[in-house]
């Protein structure tokens, strides 16, 4: 479907977020579109789910299945969703997108960023192999088009996603072999004094029964402190040592790293969005108060965008985002949100500490790739802070890291904690890859195909 | 190597991947398709000639790209399969084009 001209609201991001604050605002009358990557409603954390069978439902658990709520109450609602979708700019008033094969710039008077979340780069040697992929790309597999690994597979890193994959596929039949554990013993200490915060949030009702179910049917190996995955043109192998000990190999024909996600800035960091360095959650926030109004009138956050809280609190910051667009007043539904949102947000702080990855699976050493577009080295990296480069945009006139197609999205935290460590500054004080516009590559014959009027044409043909 | 679950869709759809012939669900990504038949790499880099495949399965790491109906550097994990849809794996960089 291809967008109208203008809205009176336009939405990047079909995940809760999305749909809450296009539902919202479609309810009150609003004209909305939301645009989104995927084909169907959902997100990534709900993806496909009003398409897939009962059966995938039930398998994949009660918080993939309630997505579907939300996906139908969206689909009610009269907003327009605007499926395989490529949003590359976003500014007040307006978004810049690609639909089928043609650039659009879509006027809207409010635009709402819920742009989510993906996963943070895992920088081991070997990670680029093929048969080596994302814990969260094989969930994506999973849900979308029900396949499952075959043969010897591996889960390794840390977050409560290792968890939830391990648990889905054992609900499928399938035989985890290992996981591979590589959160660091002494976070627990670290998380310890924001316990209660946790247990007084709806998250531990989710965690602990899952957790118990896959520890009691996988092999689980704790204080894993080093990983390689091993093979010449995809994974064979994967080698890994738990604290100082020796070296352990095993074969694998899939190996899957996951450690944690991390806000997809670029839309709003390109928009002028200033960006704060989180140390508990390790990435960068969006500027944005807790109705997602930001710096500059008519654009709005929400979501895991804007810092990770999962998708209970993403949906709830949707719907604020939506109420501060309408001027809805204070008190009644708007601080029964907020309140609701704190609950989960103060339960959020023990498992980002509980879960935060070791240095070493952050800043990588020696050959180990940490731009794998560009094929840039830790090594590299190493060598260029040496000289004294300040900060990753320096760095990719001198290595072209960050240069690829994913513009800097699989290195930029790696580039800016691995210039950290080696010049002794902080994330903060070294700064980031700058979001450029298009943020996600533009054809130029989608850019000639932009529909345009004739006094659009008439100004510019001679 | 992946599998399809028994509740998978039939693979009513014929793609072809260089030429071979192989069944697809009509609507799945190209990625989840390429994985289901076992095709772990979909290009070699422009850099250093390495093998990749898909990894993110979410349009954010660009790692599975492959050339579709003639268009290089389509990302198969946001391509849908459909009938007759013809995919060349890729090598190296591209060309500058006919």
């Amino acid at each position: 479907m291809s967008p109208e001209r203008r809205y009176d609201a336009l939405v990047v991001g079909a995940g809760p977020a999305g749909l809450a604050a296009a539902t919202t605002l479609a309810r009150a009358g609003r004209s909305v579109a939301v645009f989104d990557e995927q084909p169907t409603p959902g997100g990534q954390v709900h993806r496909a789910v009003a398409a897939v069978p009962e059966s995938r439902r039930a398998l994949l658990g009660p918080d993939y299945a309630r997505g579907r709520e939300a996906v139908e109450a969206f689909l009610a609602s009269g907003a327009h969703h605007i499926g395989q979708a490529s949003v590359w700019s976003a500014a007040p008033g307006r978004v810049g997108v690609t639909v089928g094969g043609v650039a659009h710039l879509v006027e809207g008077d409010a635009v709402v960023l819920a742009t989510g979340a993906y996963e943070r780069p895992f920088p081991i040697p070997g990670w680029t192999l093929p048969g080596v992929l994302s814990g969260g790309g094989a969930q994506t597999l999973l849900k979308a088009s029900g396949l499952v690994p075959e043969g010897r597979t591996v889960i390794a890193g840390s977050g409560p996603l290792v968890w939830l994959l391990a648990w889905q596929y054992l609900r499928c039949g399938l035989t985890v072999d290992a996981i591979l554990d590589s959160t660091p013993a002494g976070n627990r200490w670290r998380a310890a004094p924001h316990l209660a915060g946790f247990l007084a949030s709806p998250y531990p009702v989710k965690g602990l029964e899952l957790l118990r179910a896959v520890r009691r049917s996988v092999r689980v190996v704790r204080g894993v402190s080093a990983l390689e995955a091993v093979g010449e043109d995809r994974v064979s192998a994967l080698r890994y040592r738990v604290g100082a000990g020796a070296w352990v190999e095993m074969g694998v024909d899939t190996l899957l790293l996951h450690q944690g996600v991390v806000p997809a800035i670029e839309l709003a960091a390109s928009a002028g969005i200033r960006q704060r360095w989180d140390r508990d959650q390790l990435c960068w926030h969006p500027e944005v108060d807790a109705m997602g109004r930001t710096p500059l009138a008519g654009l709005y956050l929400a979501g895991d965008g804007t810092g990770i809280a999962g998708a209970e609190a993403a949906a709830l910051s949707g719907e604020l985002a939506a109420h501060a667009i309408l001027g809805t007043s204070e008190g009644g539904r708007v601080s029964g949100l907020l309140a609701q949102r704190a609950r989960w947000l103060r339960g959020r702080r023990f498992l980002d500490l509980l879960y935060q990855p070791a240095p070493a699976f952050r800043v990588p050493a020696g050959e180990t790739l940490a731009c794998r577009c560009e094929e840039v080295t830790a090594r590299a990296l190493g060598e260029a802070a040496a000289l004294g480069v300040p900060g990753p945009n320096q760095l990719k006139a001198f290595l072209r890291c960050g240069m690829g197609p994913c513009q800097g999205r699989l290195c930029g935290l790696t580039v800016t904690e691995a210039l950290a460590h080696h010049s002794g500054r902080t994330p903060a004080q070294v700064g980031r890859y700058r979001a450029r516009v298009p943020v996600k590559p533009l054809p130029l014959a989608a850019l000639a195909a932009m529909p345009a009027t004739d006094d659009e044409r008439r100004a510019v043909e001679r | 190597m992946f599998r399809r679950l028994p509740d998978a869709p039939p693979a009513t759809a014929t793609i072809l991947v260089d030429g071979r012939a192989v069944r697809a669900v009509p609507g799945e990504s190209v990625a989840a398709a390429l994985l289901a038949n076992g095709i772990v790499a979909c290009r070699t880099t422009p850099v250093s000639g390495a093998a990749r495949g898909p990894y993110c399965l979410m349009g954010v790491c660009f790692e599975c790209l492959a050339t579709i109906d003639g268009e290089p550097n389509r990302q198969t994990c946001l391509v849908l399969v459909r009938d007759g849809l013809r995919i060349e794996t890729q090598s190296g960089a591209r060309g500058l084009g006919p």
